[in-house]
């Protein structure tokens, strides 16, 4: 189990980096997103998918699931919901005021001879 | 701290006043507060003569971090203390020149006096320190100090060229002896220049030895302006007169030569010290001279004759070092060389001095410097023609001035070394004096040029652009004096013999101090029929003959291209290195923020790839790995199918959505994993995500009409495998090579017990790790507290923020 989902977060950060590497700033936005669902489900898979219960007491199981991976997740998603939406803004921001999205057109205009 | 140290800082001390000075008292020439104190400290280490005289030194230790052992020791020898009387001697009379020299109502005097005064104490301070981080310390404040005198006028161009030039020569030099003086620590372990002379013997076959000797003389060539780094020299005449004559004749160019002399008693005896000293020294008193001649400026002249003399005083040191390895004869038959030398040291500062002074007089008087439009003076002029022969012919080596005496021992010692057997100097001993004598002509056809094309021939008054007239009574003391001096020193050597001289040497050469712990030196004015003599009068045979047929051979000069000078060659370097470092960085400063991120993860990809290669760390392991389910299966497929669809879809909405379709497959992947608050988060973040996605949706920027479909790239292609490959790898390694079990097993039992909870993600997220909740609603707020800002606070163009 762990092997496919390694799998599958490679093909989500392959995605992302792709993602991150084109012009469009909505692209970069949305590789972003797609690169913290590939960490989340990175910090979950190491954690170990053995088989138990909810890492709830009232379940009286034998075993559980590990609670650690799970509360770090929960941190980070809530710090990349707040990170993206404010880039999000900062997008449609920068597009009302500067007219563009394309980052070849967003370089720096630091040109002193 | 003692009143020793006190006399060091005291210009620094008078510096902080200076502006005061200066602006309260505006009536008096701020010159006049300044003149006191080197009168005072010249007074003060007078006294300290008569103990150097009977071979005694004064150390009085101040400390400042002894824990490092860098500590303000100040050491009077007969070295320092010949440096501190030169320094304070000649520093009362520069600033005497300088009160008339300087308009009270034209220049800004304030600045002048506190760089003078810097420059002052940070000079003592080289000549008196023991420690070799407080020679440094004081080192690099006499070139910066050194710098701003000659960026003086920072209003003229060349000022500031010439500023800048020597500031980087000679700060590449420092820092360079800095780091002998560092390999010095690490042979002696201490940085005390006294205890490393007595740790000598075991340091010698030390591997770091010749690397702290060479980088160590890196700092004193810099500074003393030898082949190839004098060429700061003549640019630096673009400071005021008084700073030529005061730092770049007398004091700070000697700088160097104070380190090479205070780092015989270390280095000498080793050929590689001799043959450097002595080779480059020579090869300079000949490249200056020769040049010398060349220049139509009066201050180029001294410039390049500065750099002569330097060269000549630095080969007596050379050579006066190969006395420590021939230690068979004694009687002073080949330490002739280092009392030479010291003598010279003395000799070259007055008359250097005062030949600068004379310059600044013709310039102050008749507006000009160039010898091509001066002539005739001598008439106008009486006293300054007469102060500039003495120079002059105490230059050229004439009797009866006091360079004629050191000339003398100057060719003494060099023709002694064809006599000496050690250093391969069988063979090549006999250049050292054909290279001296060579130079001493052109020196004498030099010193000829400056005193007769300005003071004789046409008198040409309609290139000058005032009338001349003698100068003020004032602004000729100091060099009435320094000319006396040279006339005293030639009747009267002795009185600086072993007053002065004797004590250091003694501190050069100490290994061959006799057994009553004195040189035995005699100068006298006449010493008969000899070779020297004869050198002398071939000298002034050939320098006649050299000097009136100046115009026919002149064009010698023009064999060497002007591309190829070191000059040139300077300002190539310079050039090239910045212009190969801008190409550099825009090269791959691009602005575009895509290399950037291709830079990162490139680099990323590297750098894990090779440590994984290199330390073997990839490992597969099936044991131990969950079955997969079909479930997982599916929504795995469904994912990948997700992702796919976000990059090629053609349109931002179906973009969005196919992220919103990830990021809940995600959700449902944390069902299956058993982690409903995960699940539940996820499940309202994406939600959240996608509702702000489409709020933006109708400003958001479309996808580029004309290419709608994301832009195939191969290098970006190659990258984002590459990283993606990577992480594959690393966490499958990292799955099969678990380190140590995990701690989760106290959470599990101990959420109940102690925290009281059953939900134990929320108990960790509250309770057991409450600290990165805190800070995680703190982000929050923050980017609720952005957006909101980014939103509603505007400027306009135009607008006050």
């Amino acid at each position: 189990m762990e092997i496919l989902m390694s799998l599958v977060v490679g093909v989500l950060f392959t995605a992302a980096v792709y993602l991150m590497l084109s012009k469009s700033l909505l692209r970069i936005i949305i590789g972003t997103g797609l690169l913290s669902h590939g960490a989340h489900l990175l910090i979950l898979t190491m954690g170990g998918l053995k088989k138990g219960a909810a890492p709830l007491l009232g379940e009286h199981a034998t075993s559980y699931v590990d609670p650690l991976p799970q509360a770090l997740i929960l941190t980070a998603i809530v710090i990349s919901f707040g990170v993206t939406s404010f880039f999000l803004v900062l997008a449609y921001r920068s597009y009302q005021e500067l007219g563009t999205d394309d980052m070849d057109q967003l370089r720096g205009n630091d040109q002193y001879e | 701290m003692s009143l020793l140290h006190v006399a060091i800082i005291s210009p620094f001390l008078l510096a902080i006043l200076v502006p005061f000075l200066y602006k309260y008292f505006r009536t008096i020439h701020t010159g006049w507060f300044v003149l006191v104190l080197p009168v005072l400290l010249f007074a003060y280490f007078i006294q300290f003569v008569s103990t150097n005289m009977h071979g005694e030194t004064i150390t009085k230790t101040a400390n400042w971090i002894p824990s490092l052992g860098i500590n303000f020791t100040a050491y009077i020898d007969g070295l320092g203390l010949l440096f501190a009387l030169l320094i304070t001697g000649i520093g009362a009379l520069v600033v005497l020149y300088s009160i008339y020299y300087l308009s009270k109502d034209k220049e800004q005097l304030n600045t002048f006096y506190v760089y003078l005064l810097m420059f002052m104490g940070a000079m003592l301070g080289v000549v008196l320190s023991d420690n070799l981080i407080v020679l440094y310390t004081f080192w690099e404040l006499t070139s910066l100090s050194s710098f701003l005198l000659i960026g003086y006028w920072y209003t003229r161009e060349k000022s500031r060229y010439g500023a800048q030039k020597s500031m980087l020569i000679t700060i590449f030099g420092g820092l360079l002896m800095l780091g002998g003086f560092v390999l010095l620590y690490m042979m002696t372990n201490t940085f005390s220049i006294r205890e490393i002379i007595t740790q000598v013997p075991d340091i010698t076959q030390h591997a770091l030895f010749i690397p702290a000797l060479i980088l160590i003389l890196f700092g004193a060539f810099t500074k003393s302006a030898q082949f190839p780094f004098y060429i700061w020299l003549p640019d630096a005449m673009e400071a005021p007169t008084p700073v030529s004559a005061y730092l770049h004749s007398a004091t700070m160019v000697k700088a160097g030569i104070y380190i090479v002399a205070r780092f015989s008693p270390i280095f000498s005896g080793t050929p590689e010290w001799f043959w450097i000293v002595s080779a480059f020294g020579i090869f300079t008193m000949f490249w200056g001279s020769f040049n010398a001649v060349k220049q139509t400026d009066l201050k180029g002249i001294l410039a390049f004759s500065t750099v002569s003399q330097l060269g000549m005083i630095m080969s007596m040191l050379g050579v006066g070092s190969a006395a420590i390895a021939i230690d068979s004869i004694d009687d002073g038959f080949y330490t002739v060389a280092t009392t030479a030398a010291i003598f010279h040291l003395i000799n070259h500062a007055t008359f250097k001095g005062s030949l600068f002074m004379v310059v600044g007089i013709i310039d102050h008087e008749t507006g000009t410097r160039d010898i091509r439009k001066l002539g005739g003076l001598m008439s106008f002029m009486p006293i300054t023609f007469t102060i500039a022969i003495i120079g002059a012919f105490s230059m050229a080596g004439l009797p009866p001035f006091n360079g004629f005496l050191s000339k003398e021992m100057f060719f003494t010692s060099m023709t002694r070394v064809v006599e000496m057997d050690v250093f391969n100097l069988e063979a090549l001993g006999l250049l050292f004096p054909i290279i001296a004598w060579v130079a001493s002509i052109f020196t004498f056809i030099y010193s000829m040029v400056i005193v007769f094309k300005t003071f004789t021939g046409k008198f040409q008054p309609e290139k000058l652009k005032k009338k001349p007239h003698e100068a003020p009574i004032g602004m000729l003391i100091s060099p009435i004096i320094l000319a006396s001096l040279v006339f005293i020193f030639f009747f009267f050597p002795n009185i600086l013999a072993y007053t002065i001289i004797e004590p250091a040497m003694a501190s050069v050469i100490p290994s061959l101090l006799g057994d009553d712990k004195h040189f035995h030196i005699h100068i006298t004015p006449w010493h008969g029929f000899n070779l020297e003599l004869f050198m002398t009068l071939g000298v002034i045979a050939l320098g006649v003959v050299g000097y009136l047929s100046l115009s026919k051979w002149r064009s010698v000069y023009g064999l060497v291209p002007e591309k190829l000078t070191l000059n040139k060659g300077y300002d190539r370097a310079l050039f090239t290195l910045d212009k190969s470092s801008s190409t550099l960085t825009k090269f791959y400063m691009t602005g575009f923020i895509r290399d950037y991120l291709a830079y990162i993860f490139t680099f990323f990809i590297i750098l894990l790839a090779t440590s994984l290669i290199i330390t073997d760390g990839f490992e597969f392991q099936l044991a131990g790995t969950a079955p997969i389910g079909i479930y997982e299966a599916v929504l795995a497929a469904v994912m990948v199918i997700g992702t796919i669809t976000v990059l090629f879809s053609k349109s931002r909405l179906t973009a969005i959505i196919a992220l919103g379709s990830v990021g809940y497959s995600l959700s449902l992947f944390f069902v299956l994993f058993r982690a409903p608050d995960l699940a539940l988060t996820q499940l309202l973040v994406e939600t959240v995500s996608v509702a702000l996605f489409l709020l933006c949706f109708y400003h958001l920027p479309e996808f580029k009409k004309k290419e709608k479909m994301l832009r195939f790239k191969l290098t970006n292609l190659i990258i984002s495998l590459g990283v993606g490959t990577i992480v594959t790898l690393l966490a499958l390694s990292a799955n099969s090579q678990r380190v140590s079990e995990t701690i989760s097993t106290y959470f599990i039992e101990n959420s109940y017990e102690l925290a009281g909870g059953k939900n134990m993600v929320n108990v960790i997220l509250v309770d057991f790790r409450g600290f990165d909740t805190l800070f995680e609603i703190t982000v929050l707020g923050i980017a609720a507290l952005g957006i909101y800002s980014m939103i509603r606070l505007r400027v306009r163009k135009g607008e006050e923020g």
